[in-house]
């Protein structure tokens, strides 16, 4: 693991969370720091998009604390996350397709001049911006709906880097993309880390999660199950913690065992 | 929005080392003349239809009624067109921002209807201060809005329920305010003389209309010139010169023609200079302040806008409100052109007119594509049908007839071209 502060940038105290019957999120416990790249892992509905959307301030948790460099926080809205630099991109990437790719990478926070629309300056570092992330699109100015799902990615993920955040939440940024695309974000994220920025990155991609992240978390109907440094861990290990699979040799000893001492 | 795609690199750009400064896919535009050509077809084939549809519109009705009455072009009667348009337009620039959003605000001729009968018990029956009047009136407008947004956005009713109902109950609490006597007469006074039929800019004076046209056609050329420097200076891509020439003699021919024909007879109304001021402004604020930005963000994705941090409720709430004054504001201007609030007032095809303008200017009906232009292009269209058939001796109801036809075409090329968008990925 790469050198990390000591107070985690980021930290999630037993959060729950629940949609009338669902019980999305139990007592989830999740530290980031700066520098460090945490990825999430889990089964389809095992609540990772539902616990970034807590953290992002779409839904605000029910019980639970979440730490911001070490003070308690309330995130009640999406203003409040952003005002943090807790910047997020979402699965469903959320961009306006009658806007432009400069309108999109500043919706909210656009810079003014004399009071109006500085389209200008924005332009400018919109182009800065995707150059510096080698981002290829054809113009930024271009309606997001003439944008391949790759070339909306690498915009959703640009855009989350405008605010200059200290944490880049990343929910299956590389799902629809092909190998170069891959690749490339892959490349980004570890950039980010080199700025050191925290880094959540969901995937179901083990040779995504294992390249580029120090710590995985597991969570599985809600809950962790689990947190392991990448470096001495098994993609083996991972995934049986993902599937909840506890029929394999080391559990299958432990039972011995607990049986052997009654 | 789209245009700004096929500005050109600016030429003393370095390009970043190992990243080329164009995607070899992006069409850019030949140089010349044959590049407007190959662009424009490019648009055609691509739904990206502009203002193409109502120009040829207008051509064709402008025509067709001209080898009707040969009186239809004359300049008395351009001179007519441009009055009477700006009282509707009023409504349908309020409904440009409604449309834009996605939604429709079906209440507007009726609060433009109740406007003008809260004006005329303000300052006839009540003896309030005429310009006092105005700007009580135009806040009721403006509430009236807000009440509609506000059950739309924070109760979730759907808009247009909420100004159906507006729009029975305003037509309502308009015929109580003149119950008894029917109707109210106006006093030539106040912005309402301003907005009447016998007032002009600069006094009627030759001048006038020039001034207006030099100052619209310098504030096109010295804003894309400022624009043109900018831009250089910061190595994004810009308009060529030779293009800024071409548009800003386009407009030039249009204005100066419009200057020489409205002069031939008495000049330039005074309501149509107070309409095109306003959409000047309104353009202005849909375009390049952050207000405007996130009405074309809540009108594209409301997911998207909201998780931008923008209060998309109060966005809803203030773009009826915006709908609701310039409902009052155009109820002021029809008031003003008979001098009358009566129980007609904001009756009939207004509401039809009001849509039709917005939506055949080019405003789509599905959001989050338009412009406050197409307010004053819907209107040219809409006004120049009304006052044809007029001259004409039309019935009412042949009015009726051709008013719908007008609305159903303008929304069939709407939705065709929204469909033609999406399939090449344009929506
Ligand atoms: N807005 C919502 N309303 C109701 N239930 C939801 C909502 N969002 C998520 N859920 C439920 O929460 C659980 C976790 O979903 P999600 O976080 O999307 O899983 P993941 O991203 O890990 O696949 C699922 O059972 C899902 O149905
Ligand atoms: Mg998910």
């Amino acid at each position: 693991m790469v050198h990390v502060s000591a107070t985690p940038v980021l930290a999630l105290r037993g959060v729950s969370k629940r949609f009338g019957a669902v019980q999305a999120l139990t007592d989830v416990e999740l530290e980031v720091h700066a520098g460090e790249v945490v990825a999430l892992v889990g089964d389809n509905g095992a609540g990772k998009s539902t616990l970034v959307k807590t953290i992002a301030g779409v839904h605000p948790v029910d019980e639970g604390v979440i730490e911001w460099e070490g003070r308690s926080v309330h995130i009640n809205r999406p203003q409040d996350a952003q005002g943090l630099g807790i910047a997020t991109v979402y699965q469903d990437l959320a961009l306006c397709d009658n806007l432009d790719v400069v309108g999109n990478l500043y919706l909210g926070r656009e810079l003014l001049r004399y009071g109006s629309l500085d389209e200008v300056t924005m332009e400018k570092r919109s182009r800065e911006l995707l150059n510096t992330l080698s981002i290829r699109i054809p113009s930024v100015r271009i309606p997001i709906a003439s944008l391949s799902g790759g070339q909306r990615q690498v915009v959703a993920i640009a855009r989350a880097l405008i605010g200059e955040p200290k944490v880049v939440i990343l929910d299956e940024p590389t799902a629809a993309l092909g190998v170069e695309q891959t690749a490339q974000v892959l490349d980004l994220v570890e950039r980010l880390r080199e700025r050191r920025l925290g880094v959540i990155l969901i995937s179901h991609n083990m040779a995504d999660v294992t390249a580029v992240a120090d710590t995985v978390h597991v969570l599985r109907l809600g809950k962790n199950n689990g947190a392991f440094p990448v470096k001495g861990t098994t993609n083996e290990q991972i995934i049986a913690a993902i599937t909840g699979a506890t029929d394999n040799a080391v559990t299958r000893r432990l039972a011995r065992n607990a049986e052997a001492t009654q | 929005m789209s245009d700004k795609t096929t500005m050109h690199q600016p030429l003393d750009e370095v390009p970043p080392p190992a990243v080329a400064p164009l995607d070899p896919r992006l069409l850019v535009r030949e140089e010349g003349f044959k590049g407007y050509l190959t662009e424009f077809k490019r648009k055609m084939k691509g739904g990206e239809l502009g203002s193409l549809p109502v120009i040829v519109a207008l051509i064709i009705i402008w025509t067709i009624f001209q080898l009707k009455d040969s009186l239809f072009l004359s300049s008395a009667n351009m001179v007519n067109i441009c009055y009477f348009m700006a009282g509707t337009g009023m409504l349908a620039v309020g409904l440009v921002f409604v449309l834009l959003l996605g939604e429709i605000d079906l209440s507007v001729a009726s609060v433009s209807g109740l406007a003008a009968a809260v004006f005329a018990s303000l300052s006839v029956t009540h003896g309030v201060n005429a310009w006092v009047a105005v700007v009580l009136t135009v806040l009721t407008g403006i509430a009236i809005g807000a009440v509609h947004g506000f059950f739309f956005a924070k109760i979730g009713v759907p808009a247009f329920v909420v100004t159906l109902a507006g729009f029975l109950g305003w037509t309502g609490l308009m015929q109580w305010l003149l119950r008894g006597t029917g109707s109210l007469t106006i006093q030539d006074k106040g912005l309402l003389h301003v907005l009447g039929q016998r007032s002009f800019f600069m006094n009627q004076s030759i001048a006038g209309a020039y001034i207006l046209a030099t100052l619209g056609v310098a504030a096109l050329l010295i804003g894309s010139l400022i624009d043109q420097t900018r831009r250089r200076a910061a190595g994004v891509p810009y308009r060529p010169t030779s293009e800024i020439l071409v548009r800003t003699i386009a407009l030039a021919v249009v204005a100066y023609v419009a200057a020489y024909v409205l002069n031939k007879s008495a000049g330039v109304p005074n309501a149509l200079v107070i309409f095109l001021a306003t959409l000047v402004i309104c353009d202005f604020v849909l375009r390049r302040t952050t207000f405007g930005r996130k009405v074309f963000a809540v009108g594209g994705s409301i997911e998207a806008a909201r998780r931008a941090g923008i209060n998309v409720a109060m966005i809803r709430i203030v773009v009826f409100a915006i709908s609701g004054g310039f409902a009052a504001i155009g109820g002021l201007f029809l008031a003003g052109q008979t001098y009358t609030a009566t129980l007609q007032a904001g009756t009939g095809n207004l509401l039809m007119l009001a849509i039709a303008a917005a939506v055949i200017g080019g405003t789509s009906l599905f959001g989050g594509r338009g412009n406050v232009w197409s307010a004053l292009l819907g209107m040219l269209v809409i006004q120049s049908i009304q006052t044809g058939l007029d001259l004409l001796n039309m019935d009412q109801s042949i009015q009726y007839m051709i008013t719908g036809a007008v609305l159903l075409a303008a929304v069939v090329v709407d939705s065709v071209s929204r469909r033609t968008q999406r399939s090449s990925g344009r929506a």
